[in-house]
């Protein structure tokens, strides 16, 4: 088990710089995900830590240990990739032992069959160990590519999208095997993905990644409920959090240019809020009510039914604002409708920046 | 819609103006190919089967007789003819064997990239393009045992390669593995650039040394089309006969296909040259057939 750190990381491909100056720590059995779209710079970052690319600038330290010169043998980590990898013509023991296998550091047959045969139980995937590759289902693939990382016990575990050519269902079933997974061997993991509903049911601790840099790191929590800046809010959620322009005028968020009033509680605390400063109003969809008393009117623009809840689309003026309500809430398109906010959930972002003002200090 | 193409003919097009129809146009292309085919190979074909039966001799003109399968009889049992096909056993193994190690190691050492990889492979790809004859003289002169550069660089001395009965045959196979290599390296490194680079990728991962990877992933992945070069490069290694004939004389270089052609075109014996025309067609079609079987069992694993 390991723990992992990056230092000033800038990783440029010929005249495209996939990373600039990236800091990210990852501590000993930590279940960290890396969450950003495609392009942001996941799986640079994966492979630089396998020691399948070279920095640019910066430091790798596994341990506290400098890897810079260290190959991808050497870091012993292990890294399951979205499209699994296995080895073809092999059966699923004969990949699973792959990696047991090399000469130099061979273990001993009973070993071996010991390790494997732990694995195959621990994925559920004993009654195909003697099928070759190339007949097994997507998940049985994923699965015998994450049983050949976990045979080797490595220091880390690097999965980069494993999920993400599986069909919903079995994404869902994998999430949770991979999290107890992680939980009952104690390992580092680190797992990339686009996918925020994985970050937020998986990770312990989630790196927020755009354009090459990190935006946010925290617990799954912080990030939801305290975005760093408007990226990360309209990034995490589904539906994201909704973004209004306004002003601050007595403790009252004014929105601008379709003027309704909202209050908002705690935000004056934020100190550099003056009054007139142009701002985003951050709200999560369930944050906001629909109530026969409340302050702002809104006609319903759309309305999408979820089975448990759904997510109504508000208009006032030109804004559009989500709200989550429960199933039973009888709305139509088009209908009057009146809502509030809870004002203890607004936050604030500044216009320009773009940054919270709770994170800008 | 491609039916409805070959059957109705467009009104406006030119051919509909010159009365051709789509399938007219087809038969154009193809029947002079087909005519060519016919004549310059299936019908030798079939007509030297049936002079194989007979003591034709084309540069007499007195009538021939069917003799049956005493040509075949004759051949079979002729000592020296099996003494060709010992040679070109010899010949293929030792040139088709040097070819696939020459030609894969080539692969290995391009299949990554380097500066002026394109024209490096360019260059590596001319033997193959040049004239067997040429091929052919253009060796004789470096083995000349007098100022040939070989001898000169070995520092050999005055050692005779191809007049040498020792050396003769292994000297022709040096030829054709310098010329045929290139072939075997082509499709070879089309085998390697096809193995997917992330398998490479998960093997280093798991700390596998180069030449695990090398037996584990490499070689089973290339192995359906080395086969393939080693069918092909079995075939034509088997049919040798322009390099060597233009190299040397000595017979225990002579392979099966210039002792064919000498029996034809210089004993003028047409009719036993086609029944052993057919016997070395026999044997090539019976280890391409092997090979073929092979194949197709690595293929499904």
């Amino acid at each position: 088990m390991a723990h992992i750190e990056l230092k000033n990381i800038t990783k440029k491909f010929g005249g495209h710089t996939a990373l600039t100056g990236l800091n990210l720590e990852i501590a000993d059995g930590e279940f960290f995900v890396l969450l950003g779209e495609t392009g942001a710079g996941k799986t640079t970052t994966l492979r630089l830590i396998a020691g399948l690319e070279k920095p640019t600038e910066g430091q790798v330290f596994i341990d506290g240990v400098d890897v810079a010169s260290w190959g991808a043998a050497e870091r012993d980590v292990a890294l399951v990739l979205q499209q699994y990898s296995l080895y073809p013509r092999y059966t699923v023991r004969e990949n699973l032992e792959f990696p047991l296998k090399p000469k130099i550091r061979r273990l001993p047959d009973a070993e071996i069959k010991d390790r494997v045969a732990r694995a195959a139980r621990t994925l559920r995937i004993e009654h195909l160990l003697d099928r070759k590759t190339d007949r097994l289902s997507g998940g049985e693939m994923q699965r015998v590519s994450i049983g050949r990382a976990i045979v080797r016990k490595p220091r880390v575990f690097l999965m980069d999208e494993p999920l993400s050519a599986l069909d919903a269902k079995l994404r869902e079933a994998l999430r949770t095997e991979l999290k107890n997974l992680q939980m009952q061997l104690g390992a580092t993991f680190l797992f990339v993905t686009h996918d925020q509903i994985e970050a937020m049911s998986m990770g312990d601790k989630v790196g927020v990644l755009n354009h090459g840099r990190i935006v946010q790191t925290g617990s799954p929590q912080e990030i939801y409920n305290n975005p760093r800046d408007t990226y990360v809010a309209s990034f995490v959620g589904s539906p994201p959090m909704n973004l209004i322009d306004g002003k601050l005028v007595d403790d009252r968020a004014v929105m601008a240019p379709t003027s309704f009033e909202l209050p908002v509680s705690g935000g004056a605390k934020t100190g550099g809020a003056t009054d007139g400063r142009p701002l985003v109003f951050g709200i999560r969809p369930e944050d906001v009510y629909l109530e026969g008393g409340a302050p702002v009117e809104a006609k319903v623009h759309d309305v999408e039914n979820h089975g448990v809840e759904k997510i109504v689309t508000l208009r006032v003026g030109e804004t559009m604002l989500r709200a989550t309500v429960p199933a039973r809430t009888a709305v139509e398109i088009e209908q009057p409708v009146r809502f509030a906010w809870n004002p203890d959930k607004v936050v604030m972002f500044d216009k320009g920046s773009g940054v919270s003002l709770r994170h800008a200090g | 819609m491609a039916s409805v193409a070959l059957t109705h003919l467009d009104p406006a097009s030119r051919a509909a103006a010159r009365g051709w129809s789509d399938l007219t146009i087809r038969n154009l292309f193809i029947i002079p190919t087909l005519v060519f085919l016919i004549v310059f190979n299936i019908f030798p074909l079939i007509y030297s089967l049936g002079y194989s039966f007979t003591n034709f001799a084309a540069n007499r003109s007195e009538p021939w007789q069917f003799v049956g399968l005493q040509n075949y009889r004759e051949l079979l049992s002729d000592d020296h003819i099996w003494s060709n096909f010992i040679i070109t056993a010899k010949y293929v193994i030792v040139s088709v064997a040097g070819q696939m190690f020459v030609g894969f190691g080539l692969a290995l050492l391009l299949n990554r990239s380097f500066p002026m990889k394109g024209l490096i492979t360019t260059l590596l790809l001319l033997p193959m393009m040049m004239s067997a004859a040429v091929v052919g003289l253009f060796w004789q002169l470096l083995y000349s045992p007098s100022w040939g550069p070989i001898n000169y660089v070995f520092g050999l001395g005055d050692f005779a390669w191809l007049s040498n009965p020792d050396s003769a045959l292994y000297a022709v196979a040096i030829t054709d593995i310098w010329m045929w290599s290139p072939f075997v390296m082509l499709l070879s490194l089309a085998g390697l650039s096809a193995v997917p680079q992330h398998l490479y990728e998960a093997a280093a991962i798991d700390r596998a040394s180069w030449w695990y990877t090398f037996t584990r992933i490499t070689l089973p992945l290339v192995s359906p089309i080395l086969l393939i070069a080693l069918i092909f490069r079995t075939m034509e290694a088997f049919k040798t006969f322009d390099i060597a004939y233009t190299m040397t004389t000595q017979p225990t270089a002579e392979l099966i296909a210039i002792r064919l052609y000498k029996q034809a075109f210089q004993q003028w014996d047409t009719g036993k040259s086609c029944a052993l025309a057919y016997i070395v067609l026999i044997m090539v079609l019976a280890i391409t057939n092997l090979y073929v079987k092979y194949l197709n069992k690595v293929k499904e694993r």
